[in-house]
């Protein structure tokens, strides 16, 4: 993805209050280390040349995990830019529950996976409907105005943070 | 009940609902469409969005038999299963046995609006399963046992006093809640135990892609994601009309729904999930497994519930509601629900201006009674609706079918001679009254001014408040002797003469302009001169814009018809036709539409223009704006009629007014809450003077002259300013 599209995501993190990391997938293990909260539980990232192993970040996740982590560490298959939304695509690995458990989620994808709109993703999810797969949309912190005023942090995420890899060389 | 007592308990419901709900409504709706109106603008693609949008509904009711099927194949190739329920009882057997099999004790829900309709949990609480709402709007209602007051904020008629108050007293806690976090936080935790410990999860749909067996949630506390997920059962429940075809149709909703609900440019989550879905099963009770490792099996469950819906697709005219997405852009756009919220202004389950469509298509037009009258036609709905839904018209059609179903007034007779309409006997007398204001009009004048004296005096108001429920707290338009026609008859006709004119306009005679405010009509034709058009005022049939308000689409067809046929010829000559009531050109641009042959109408909205538009125009073609009286420095507080903005035409009026030098500040309320005869009515005469408040707080300049568009729009705010009421065009009129 062009480097624009990119940098359009970022703003669009920016207005949403979420804080985003761009670096290659030597810098991976600190930019996570910047960003996490412990404990930490995560699945398989499935990105080349990045990995959870020998990080604070347990695997596979487990009930208590869920319960008691206070962060959630998993890839996301897309992003859309326009928005800053992230395409959290479920899988058996538990992408779904542990991006949505934790009080915050840290999100990584890669930097050619960031799409510039809605309509760009529509392959992307048509193809994994197709396939039986789920996805979902996830923008911005879980959030409420049902209680008299805005709050963040209901029953999902309060804070999420973003970890864009870019591309080997 | 007597139609003076049911007036009597609807201003006092309505009374009361201002005073307890109202300010927590008003605050909530208007915040959501100011929102709407921002991300809209920004938004390019909106109205080519809403286009799609549209077409993709249109096609999946047409196809609806056959999209169920292909629907129940996906779900079943998927490893769900999908029942398809007649109505709600069906549906609650399915739900229930499904609970039973699971033997379910518990079931957590995620906000949906057809479970509400089906009244699923108290199904699911008789056969003995704990139900808890897990969104907080719903879970806070699901606490006070109180009814949605929203489609999508279903809890907005609260203040966060109202819910600490509430949780203080139900559950109470060692502190007490005060702010939101705190009961955020409680609810949450609360809410969190049950999902954890909760056998079955269900869901509502926001759309259903047949092709794949795909439902989408659109939510923004991720409740709708942990219900769905969480337990290993999963039951959607969804109408039929959510069934989109593919993936491909997806785009489009999802960009509208969350920017015309919420006035988000998309909502935090929008979760789509073909079930049953692959993230492992998680038991809560094995907290050291990896989760998926249990013996736990995701089951899925679509119920799709007809309802009545089938029969709305059959319906001509409550078809259009299947399109509704449920996002409440024409709750939120309404003056009417602003102030006084869904428990007023709606019906068993849904609420706004689309409630009467689906109150009336589930349960009849019966259902609608009790609310219907709060849509006034303003129109300010129609082009926040995402599916381009003619609301008002549904409105309409299920007031006139009501008109038709109701008994004979005993109090018919008394207006025998001034009711001449095409309706059948049982129409309200309030309503036949309004609806036939022309007749009243025509012998107003001809018998002013003793018809003004006699119809303020004490007893007739009295006597109309009673007979036909006409509040007596309003002043009654004063009749002129001499209408507009006679006097411009009287004067010679036009000064400008017809050959080497720049233009030849018809000036149409509306009811209001040639009875009751001729003096905006004899600034219309002083302005038109001063621009160089030859100008003719024929006698002409009213619009027909007060009966059609009345539910009497009958009466308003024959008046259609009336006009088309004395307007047509001119139009045929190459004549323009000018129109100086708003709510009169917004009838020939829109509603016409329904009420005349297709070329008819488009002949006759083509060649017609609202006074302040043409001017405009014959401005842009060289016509000299110095002809018009010079406005330099002069303040003008203006206010633009709702049915002349939703056909776009503020703008003229303002560009106009800055033209000739004026320095305006115009309005942004919806309605100024007279919208016609509504303010009249002693049930509503309340509701309208809060509605005006609105209007009243935006002008606060007293030196400012005073300008409104709408005949309604100036009585409504004479009674709310103390300052006299133009219209613009007297403010341009050359003296």
């Amino acid at each position: 993805m062009s480097t624009d599209t990119v940098r359009r995501f970022e703003s669009s993190l920016d207005a949403l209050d979420v804080g985003c990391t761009r670096t290659d997938p030597a810098g991976f293990p600190d930019a996570l280390d910047a960003v996490l909260d412990p404990p930490a539980v995560g699945v398989p990232l499935g990105i080349d040349g990045v990995s959870l192993d020998g990080t604070p970040v347990e695997t596979p996740p487990t009930p208590r995990l869920l319960r008691e982590a206070e962060t959630g560490v998993t890839p996301a298959g897309k992003a859309i830019a326009e928005y800053g939304t992230l395409v959290v695509d479920a899988d058996a690995t538990g992408c779904e529950p542990v991006s949505l458990y934790p009080p915050t989620h840290v999100a990584v994808v890669r930097e050619r996976d960031v799409l510039p709109d809605v309509e760009a993703a529509t392959d992307h999810l048509g193809a994994r409907f197709a396939a039986g797969e789920s996805s979902v949309f996830a923008t911005g912190v879980s959030s409420t105005g049902d209680m008299g005023a805005l709050v963040e942090g209901v029953h999902g995420p309060k804070h999420v943070h973003v970890i864009v890899v870019e591309e080997e060389p | 009940m007597s139609a003076g007592r049911e007036r009597r308990r609807k201003a006092e419901k309505i009374r009361h609902l201002l005073e307890t709900e109202g300010d927590a409504v008003h605050e909530n709706t208007t915040v959501f469409n100011e929102d709407r109106y921002e991300v809209t603008e920004r938004f390019d693609d909106f109205e080519a969005l809403r286009d799609e949008a549209r077409a993709i509904k249109e096609d999946a009711i047409e196809r609806l038999p056959e999209l169920i099927e292909e629907l129940r194949e996906s779900v079943e190739a998927n490893g769900g299963h999908l029942y398809l329920a007649d109505d709600a009882a069906d549906a609650n057997r399915y739900v229930t046995e499904v609970a039973a099999e699971e033997e379910a004790e518990t079931l957590v829900k995620s906000k949906s609006m057809t479970s509400e309709e089906i009244d699923v949990n108290e199904a699911l609480e008789a056969e003995g399963v704990d139900v808890w709402e897990t969104d907080l709007g719903e879970f806070v209602l699901q606490v006070a046992d109180e009814a949605p007051s929203h489609l999508v904020g279903p809890s907005l008629h609260k203040t966060r006093e109202d819910v600490a108050e509430l949780f203080n007293h139900v559950f109470e806690p060692e502190d007490p809640f005060e702010t939101a976090e705190e009961l955020t936080e409680f609810a949450r935790d609360y809410l969190g135990e049950r999902i954890r410990d909760a056998d079955v999860g269900m869901t509502g749909a926001n759309f259903v892609v047949a092709d794949s067996g795909t439902i989408t949630l659109v939510t923004n506390e991720g409740n709708a994601r942990k219900s769905a997920v969480t337990p290993d059962t999963h039951v959607a429940v969804a109408g039929v009309e959510k069934i989109i075809p593919s993936a491909d149709d997806l785009q489009p909703f999802v960009e509208l729904i969350s920017k015309t609900a919420t006035g988000q440019d998309i909502s935090q989550y929008v979760t789509m999930l073909t079930p049953p879905v692959d993230s492992p099963t998680i038991d809560f009770d094995a907290p050291d497994e990896p989760l998926g490792s249990g013996d736990g099996e995701r089951d899925f469950h679509l119920v799709l519930v007809d309802n009545g819906r089938f029969d709305m697709r059959e319906d001509e005219h409550l078809k259009e509601t299947l399109y509704c997405i449920r996002c409440g852009a024409c709750a939120n756009s309404c003056a009417n629900f602003q102030h006084v919220g869904g428990h007023a202004f709606g019906g068993e389950t849904y609420t706004g201006g689309i409630a009467t469509g689906w109150e009336a298509g589930i349960g009849g037009e019966e259902a609608a009674d009790d609310f219907n009258d709060l849509c006034t036609g303003c129109s300010r709905c129609v082009n926040a609706c995402p599916v381009k839904i003619d609301i008002p018209w549904i409105n309409t059609v299920v007031r006139d079918r009501l008109n038709r179903g109701h008994d004979p007034d005993a109090f018919d007779h008394l207006v025998e001679g001034l009711t001449p309409d095409e309706e059948s006997a049982g129409v309200d007398l309030q309503k036949r009254l309004f609806g036939n204001f022309e007749t009243l009009a025509e012998l107003g004048s001809k018998t002013a001014p003793l018809s003004n004296w006699v119809a303020s005096s004490r007893p007739a108001r009295a006597l109309l408040e009673r007979v036909a429920g006409i509040d007596s707290r309003r002043e009654l338009p004063a009749f002129e002797r001499e209408t507009l026609v006679e006097w411009f008859d009287a004067r010679g006709g036009s000064r400008v003469p017809q050959t080497g004119a720049e233009r030849e306009a018809v000036l149409y005679p509306d009811v209001y302009t040639n009875h009751v405010l001729t003096e905006r009509g004899k600034a219309a034709v002083r302005v038109l001169e001063a621009l160089d058009v030859h100008v003719r005022i024929p006698s002409a049939p009213s619009s027909g814009r007060a009966p059609f308000s009345q539910g009497m689409v009958a009466t308003a067809e024959a008046k259609a018809r009336g006009v088309s046929d004395r307007l047509g010829p001119y139009v045929d000559d190459g004549y323009d036709v000018v129109v100086v009531e708003p709510s009169d050109i917004a009838m020939f641009e829109r509603e016409y539409e329904k009420l005349l042959p297709g070329d008819e109408h488009e002949s006759l909205a083509e060649h017609s223009y609202e006074i302040a538009e043409y001017v405009y125009g014959l401005l842009e073609n060289g016509g000299d704006a110095a002809a018009l009286r010079d406005g330099t420095g002069v303040a003008v507080d203006y206010h633009s009629h709702c049915q002349q903005r939703t056909q776009g035409l503020e703008g003229y009026t303002v560009s106009v007014l800055d033209a000739a030098g004026f320095d305006v500040t115009t309005s942004d309320v919806e309605c100024c809450g007279m919208a016609g005869s509504f303010g009249y009515k002693q049930e509503y005469y309340e509701l309208s003077m809060d509605v005006g408040e609105d209007l009243r707080e935006q002008f606060t300049d007293d030196d400012a002259l005073l300008a409104a568009s709408g005949t309604s729009c100036v009585e409504q705010l004479g009674d709310l300013l103390p300052r006299d009421v133009t219209h613009p065009v007297q403010l341009l009129a050359p003296r």
